[in-house]
C-alpha cells in the first residue's frame, strides 16, 4: 500500500471504514508512518459550497505547490434506510485525471464503528501513503461534525450569504470550531451582512472568553489573563474571515495563505504538538470506550442484563445498584 | 481483546457508482434511479453529468464500489459501454458488475451481456427489479 497501488489503497480504506478485522490489522502497521499530513477540516451547512471549495484549495495544492491531496467527503446517510446519496464529486470533476489526488466519498452511518472513529482510521491511512494535504468535508450539524473536526489541524467553517438571516454556524453550534472562516459565494448579495454578523459573533466570543487548547490542556481564557496563559497576547490566534466564489476560484489563494499562517501559528506556538496530543487522546479513548464495552458484552451475559432490567422496571432495584451489580457480577 | 461480531447483515452496505457518460443532456432518470437505490439502503456515490469512461472508472476505483450503474440516453452506448468494462479490468475491478439505463434497442442486448453487462434497463423500468438485479448478482458473487 506504501508504495502507492491505488487499488490496494481503496480496498484498504473499505477494511478501515468497516472497522475489520483487517483494517485495523492495518492501521497497527501503518501508525509509525503517519503525522505528517496537514489535515484540513471543512464543515457548514449543505450548500454553502465546502465541495466547490474543497475542489479549489485541492486544485491550488496540486498546481502551486505540488502536494498530493487526499479528500475524505462525508455526507448524511439517510436517517430511515441507511442508504446514502453522496454527490461531492460532482462538485470535484476538475480533478480527475490526477493521479496524485485521491476522493473517496463516505456515508455519515456507514461505519460500525462510529463516523469519527472510522474517519480518523481513514485519514491515517492517507497521511501513511504519504498525502500532503488531507481535506475532510463534513456536513456542520451535529457532535459527530463536531469529532471529526477534532481530527483536523485547521478547521474551515463555511458560510455563504442568504441562506437566511441567521448565521448558519451559530445555530449548529460549530463557530466555536473555526480556525478560518469562510464567506463563500462571495459574489451573492448579502455579503456584507454576513460579515458583520460574523465580526460581532467573533468579538463576542474572542478575546474576552475564548477556549483554547493549551499544552494539550482545554482552558478557558479570560481577557485579562492571555499574557500570562502563554506569555504573549501574540500567541492567540483570531480566526480570520477570508471571503471566497469557489464557483470562479477567487480569493483562494488567500485561504491558502491562511491555511500556511495558521499551520505557522500551530507549530511556533507548541499548539501542533498539543493539538496532535489532544487529537490521540480523544482517539484513545474513542477506542477504550469500544473496547471496554465489547469485553462488557462478552463477559456479561445478555440474559443477566435483562434480569436487572426487569428489577429496574419493578423499582428492586435502581440504575446505580444496576450497574455496580452487574460489573461485579462479571466471569472473568 | 474485543472480538469482531461483524455478522453479514452488519458488513459493509452496497455502494454503486450512478454516472451519466456522454453528452447528452439531462440527468433525471440517474438521480431518480439514484434515490431508489438509497432509499433501498445502499450508498450511492453520484458523480453528475457528461463524465468519460475513465473519469468513471477512476471513480469506481476509489470509491471501491460493488457496482456501476451508467445512464447513457444518447445511443453511444455501444461505444462506452465496453470502453468503461475494458478501464475496470484494467485497473482490476473486473468484479465490479455494471448495468446500464437508457434508451437501448433489443438487438444490441445479447451483445452487451457478452462484454459483461449485468442488466440493461429502458426507460420505463421498475426501481424495485434494478434493486432486486443488484443484490441478486452480488448474492450470486458472494
Ligand atoms: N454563486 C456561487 N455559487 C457557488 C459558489 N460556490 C459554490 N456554489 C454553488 O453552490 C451550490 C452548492 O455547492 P456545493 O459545493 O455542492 O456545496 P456543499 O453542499 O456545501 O458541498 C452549487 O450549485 C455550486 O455551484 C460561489 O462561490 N458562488
Ligand atoms: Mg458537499
Amino acid at each position: 500500500m506504501l508504495a502507492g497501488d491505488r487499488l490496494s489503497l481503496a480496498r484498504l480504506l473499505t477494511r478501515v471504514e468497516n472497522d475489520s478485522p483487517e483494517g485495523r490489522a492495518a492501521l497497527v502497521e501503518l501508525f509509525p508512518y503517519t503525522g505528517k499530513a496537514h489535515l484540513i477540516g471543512v464543515t457548514g451547512a449543505p450548500g454553502t459550497g465546502k465541495s466547490s471549495l474543497v475542489n479549489q484549495l485541492a486544485l491550488h495544492y496540486r498546481r502551486q505547490a505540488d502536494q498530493r491531496v487526499a479528500i475524505v467527503a462525508v455526507d448524511p446517510s439517510s436517517p430511515f434506510t441507511g442508504g446514502a446519496v453522496l454527490g461531492d464529486r460532482v462538485r470535484m470533476r476538475d480533478l480527475s485525471g490526477d493521479p496524485q489526488v485521491f476522493i473517496r466519498s463516505m456515508a455519515s452511518r456507514g461505519s460500525l464503528g462510529g463516523l469519527a472513529q472510522a474517519t480518523a482510521g481513514m485519514v491515517q491511512v492517507f497521511d501513511a501513503a504519504g498525502f500532503d494535504v488531507i481535506l475532510i468535508e463534513t456536513v456542520g450539524a451535529g457532535q459527530s461534525e463536531v469529532d471529526i473536526a477534532r481530527l483536523a489541524h485547521t478547521t474551515l467553517v463555511v458560510e455563504a450569504p442568504g441562506l437566511g438571516d441567521d448565521i448558519q454556524a451559530i445555530k449548529a453550534g460549530i463557530l466555536e470550531i473555526a480556525d478560518i472562516l469562510v464567506i463563500n459565494k462571495a459574489d451573492r448579495p448579502g455579503v456584507e451582512n454576513t460579515e458583520r454578523a460574523l465580526k460581532s459573533t467573533l468579538e463576542l466570543a474572542h478575546p474576552a472568553q475564548r477556549i483554547f487548547l493549551h499544552h494539550g490542556q482545554v482552558m478557558e481564557v479570560k481577557s485579562g489573563d492571555l499574557r500570562s496563559a502563554q506569555g504573549d497576547i501574540s500567541t492567540m490566534w483570531i480566526p480570520p474571515i477570508q471571503k471566497t466564489v469557489s464557483t470562479e476560484g477567487r480569493g483562494i489563494p488567500e485561504l491558502v495563505e491562511a491555511i500556511a499562517r495558521h499551520a505557522e501559528h500551530l507549530r511556533q506556538s507548541g499548539d501542533w504538538v498539543a493539538r496532535e496530543r489532544a487529537r490521540l487522546e480523544v482517539e484513545l479513548e474513542m477506542l477504550i470506550q469500544e473496547a471496554l464495552l465489547a469485553r462488557f458484552r462478552e463477559d456479561v451475559p445478555a440474559q443477566k442484563v435483562q434480569q436487572v432490567i426487569e428489577q429496574m422496571v419493578k423499582r428492586d432495584l435502581s440504575p446505580w445498584e444496576a450497574v455496580k451489580s452487574l460489573m461485579n457480577g462479571r466471569s472473568k | 481483546m474485543s472480538e469482531n461480531k461483524t455478522s453479514p447483515e452488519q458488513s459493509r452496505r452496497i455502494r454503486v457508482l450512478v454516472a451519466k457518460p456522454g453528452l447528452d443532456g439531462h440527468d433525471r432518470g440517474a438521480k431518480v434511479v439514484a434515490r431508489a437505490l438509497r432509499d433501498a439502503g445502499m450508498e450511492v456515490i453520484y458523480t453528475g453529468l457528461r463524465q468519460t469512461p475513465e473519469m468513471i472508472a477512476e471513480a469506481a476505483l476509489q470509491e471501491d464500489v460493488d457496482v456501476v450503474g451508467l445512464s447513457i440516453l444518447s445511443g453511444a452506448h455501444m461505444a462506452l459501454a465496453p470502453r468503461i468494462l475494458d478501464l475496470l479490468k484494467a485497473n482490476g475491478q473486473s468484479h465490479v458488475k455494471v448495468f446500464l439505463g437508457g434508451i437501448i434497442p433489443d438487438e444490441d442486448l445479447p451483445r452487451l451481456k457478452e462484454m459483461g453487462v449485468t442488466g440493461v434497463y429502458g426507460p420505463g423500468a421498475n426501481t424495485e427489479d434494478i434493486i432486486n438485479d443488484i443484490r441478486g448478482a452480488l448474492a450470486e458473487k458472494a
